[in-house]
């Protein structure tokens, strides 16, 4: 399932180069444009192969770990991607932890308070979540909390490694930001997982047994509505990289996100080329996970009958 | 030739009843019909946007530079002394514009792909299948950044990678929809008495898959002026001196403690229209949804 998803991706991320207007290589000969020069970056480049050898020699670079050298600094893309992803992973594990914090709670509260005024309210609040544009949400946190309450960093970043607390510090608005529609989802699925569970055969006997409401709720009930949860939260993962596109550049935070619109503006298209075909490769390992903890989760699919 | 007639009849008489009762089902409920009524509101405020303006959307002064909020100008003006509230109104224009075109490339694109994969099956859904998981398979936002970045900054190519990279979603929605509606009794029957294949997919499945499509459109109109504000405020959108909510805030974040008001009111736009179409579309599944007919 994987290897034909990935091989058709490598192609879009491949494809996307020819879609450039104009010829790339008459900017890069410099004002001259000496026929020679030409000649020669079109043997470098191996513009003069067929597409589709193009491609192979493009598939082989990758698979070795060589995505091309950035066109502005001449650093390999591959260096790069390896200094800016762990900022961004901290920003999406941080924001992860933020959208199950807030989504799964007030989405089982949502349920078991079905039609009442508490539902009704977090239904309220999960929807402006999804309608709030974080960049937006971003701005306004950083006027309000770091301009006029002066309590978080409004920017910047400072490594895990070097100053634990500081690093927490600048990271909670950003991974708030990002997490606010992830909650919203997260809210909604545990709410319809929930209600589903709520009405089984098996919840009555629990509760018919006088069982507390609250072991009812929270190991009978949870425990089976957690299994879609849990592989929507691996899935958002490709959510997360996106938003984070959006946070980064609102918090300045030197990450994936901040890396693809800076080439972009500098029309960087190795680097563009190697962050999305990263983010792909990255979502579809996500997708593998989640089906193999679909069934480790879910007794039922471990033992085929 | 008599049973088609029959089914045409019947056919005829039942979308109607069943439309008559979703309106009703709809009007009942009072989120959707707010969130039409914002859609609304703000449809009509693109649309007279020359007639309501109060001032000249590209019209600089150096002695109205960042003034705040005042009778003069109602939401303030910008670095270059102009007036938010006229520049908003012409922004508006791109926003919905982006939101709706973008998904008719989507749906004008997807649908029939996920017809076509969902009625014929075998190798044709296979390739149409795989194709649609490798698009999935890179981010929204990324695909449509990566996509502006090749194609040149522009509102007209942010909207055509908008459009792009939502079509998966009509390819995905629409063949399973298809795939549930092919082995019903009145396509069989269409089949047994010859009707070609186009013609049974356009008159008999689509019709089918349409209440569901009408939902997802109605939400994806939402996500995709989302897009297109954030293509904007990365700078992949609109282009200045032209208005869109996402490019006023663009510029408006370097001036966040001189002039809040340059960024509060065009993302409090984007978040009332978005809000207007996501309840819209929920208040439309509520209201489509066979199961409580």
């Amino acid at each position: 399932m994987a290897i034909p998803t990935l091989f058709l991706v490598s192609l879009i991320v491949f494809g996307l180069q020819k879609l450039l207007p104009g010829d790339p290589l008459l900017t890069m000969a410099g004002e001259e444009r000496d026929p020679a020069v030409i000649e020669f970056l079109r043997e470098k480049y191996r513009l003069n192969d067929p597409f589709y050898m193009q491609y192979l020699y493009w598939v082989r670079d990758v698979l070795t770990g060589d995505f091309g050298n950035s066109l502005r600094t001449g650093v390999p893309v591959s260096t790069l991607i390896a200094q800016k992803l762990p900022v961004t992973i901290q920003l999406a594990v941080m924001a992860m932890i933020f959208a199950l914090l807030i989504g799964i709670p007030t989405g089982i509260m949502s349920a078991v308070k079905k039609g009442k005024a508490p539902d009704y309210a977090a239904n309220a609040i999960a929807l402006s979540g999804v309608s709030i544009p974080n960049f937006w949400l971003g701005i306004i946190l950083i006027m309000v909390v770091s301009v006029q309450w002066r309590l978080l960093p409004a920017s910047g970043y400072v490594p895990l490694t070097e100053d634990p607390i500081q690093s927490l510090r600048t990271m909670l608005m950003p991974s708030f930001v990002l997490a606010t529609a992830l909650g919203a989802y997260l809210m909604r699925h545990t709410r319809s997982a929930m209600l589903g569970v709520l009405s089984s055969d098996y919840i009555r006997t629990a509760k018919a047994k006088g069982l507390m409401p609250r072991v009812v709720v929270l190991k009978h009930a949870l425990r089976n509505a957690l299994m879609p949860i849990v592989t929507l939260t691996t899935l958002l993962f490709g959510e997360l990289l996106a938003g984070a596109v959006l946070t980064e550049q609102v918090f300045t935070i030197p990450g994936f996100g901040k890396l693809i619109v800076d080439a972009v503006f500098t029309r960087d298209y190795a680097v563009v080329q190697g962050v999305v075909l990263c983010t792909a490769v990255g979502f579809i390992f996500m997708n593998l996970l989640a089906d193999i903890l679909y069934i480790l989760i879910n007794p039922r699919l471990r033992h085929p009958q | 030739m008599t049973a088609q007639v029959t089914t045409a009849s019947a056919e005829a008489i039942a979308p109607k009843r069943k439309l008559g009762r979703a309106m009703t089902k709809f009007l009942k409920n009072r989120s959707a019909v707010f969130g039409g009524a914002l859609v609304l509101l703000f449809v009509l405020l693109a649309i007279f946007a020359p007639l309501i303006a109060t001032h000249d959307p590209f019209q600089t002064s150096f002695t109205t530079i960042r003034k705040p909020p005042s009778a003069a100008f109602w939401l303030g003006t910008d670095e270059l002394g102009r007036d938010i509230f006229t520049r908003m109104l012409y922004g508006s224009r791109a926003s919905l514009m982006a939101g709706v075109i973008s998904v008719t490339i989507a749906v004008i694109v997807g649908v029939p792909l996920g017809l076509i994969a969902g009625y014929y099956g075998g190798w044709t859904d296979a390739v149409i299948s795989r194709i649609t998981e490798a698009l999935l398979a890179i981010p929204f936002l990324i695909l449509a950044i990566a996509l502006a970045a090749f194609l040149g900054p522009s509102l007209t190519n942010a909207m055509i990678a908008i459009g792009l990279s939502a079509v998966p979603i009509f390819i995905r929605l629409t063949r399973g929809q298809a795939l549930a509606v092919k082995t019903e009794d009145y396509v069989e029957g269409a089949r047994a008495i010859g009707l070609p294949n186009p013609l049974i997919m356009a008159r008999y499945i689509f019709p089918n898959v349409l209440p569901p499509i009408m939902v997802q459109a109605t939400i994806t109109v939402a996500t995709a002026i989302i897009a297109e504000a954030s293509l904007s405020f990365l700078g992949l959108g609109q282009q200045p001196p032209n208005p869109s909510w996402g490019s006023m805030l663009n510029t408006a974040k370097n001036f966040m403690t001189q002039a809040p008001w340059m960024s509060i009111f065009p993302g409090g736009a984007i978040f009332l229209v978005v809000l207007g179409f996501n309840l819209l579309g929920d208040g439309l599944r509520d209201a489509l949804d066979p199961r409580d007919n």
